[in-house]
């Protein structure tokens, strides 16, 4: 339990879930959709890779690492493309975002 | 280590509670769309972490890989969907 991987890999894990935690506070506090989709894309990946660094360490070197490094890449690269395309669906479908001049939007209701 | 996942594995089963009040709450359907986009990603971290649990951590890397790459691609499929003016899903009062 006190070797150097189970604590980096704690560490790691710890520091995951809190990114996570902060991703969902986000999405509840924030007043517009625009500014939510920064919420679930950034900090969500952010949280997931370092979970899954944290897995890595602590699983060593061995194929399941190989794995784990593929979920870690493509979570990469996905995530911040299906916001993305969110935000350009949301746009096209002439969601406003909320600037100052215009009204507050639907979100409040 | 063993009931550190465990408490992890707890403790993310509660952060996936709190998107789904936005899914429930979102007035607009692109809100519901990312609180859903939020709780898949979340779910992936989830299934790794439960394979470390059960031990059987192959089994469990792969079924988490395809979901990740199915949650990927259906959120692209339903964003294009709402994006598209055939259907009466406007937001431009």
């Amino acid at each position: 339990m006190t070797d150097i991987t189970s604590i980096l890999s704690i560490i790691c894990i710890v520091a995951g879930i809190f990114f996570l935690l902060i991703g969902s506070i986000g999405i509840i506090r924030l007043p517009d959709f625009y500014s939510r989709t920064h919420a679930t894309s950034k900090s969500d990946t952010l949280g997931m890779m370092l979970v899954i660094l944290g897995l890595m360490i602590f699983e060593g070197l061995t194929i399941n690492t190989g794995k784990l490094f593929l979920i870690l890449l493509f979570i990469l690269l996905a995530n911040p493309i299906g916001a993305h395309a969110l935000a350009r669906a949301a746009l096209n479908a002439g969601l406003k975002p909320l600037f100052p001049d215009n009204k507050k939007d639907k979100t409040e209701g | 280590m063993d009931s550190f996942f465990l408490y992890s594995a707890v403790i993310l089963t509660a952060i996936i509670a709190v998107p789904a009040y936005r899914v429930l709450k979102g007035p607009t359907v692109f809100d519901r769309l990312v609180g859903t986009n939020a709780i898949a990603t979340k779910t992936i971290v989830l299934i790794c972490l439960i394979g470390y649990i059960f031990d059987r951590i192959g089994m469990f890397i792969d079924i988490t890989l395809a979901y990740a790459i199915l949650g990927f691609v259906g959120s692209l499929i339903i964003a294009k969907y709402f994006s598209s003016d055939k259907i009466n899903v406007r937001y431009d009062d």
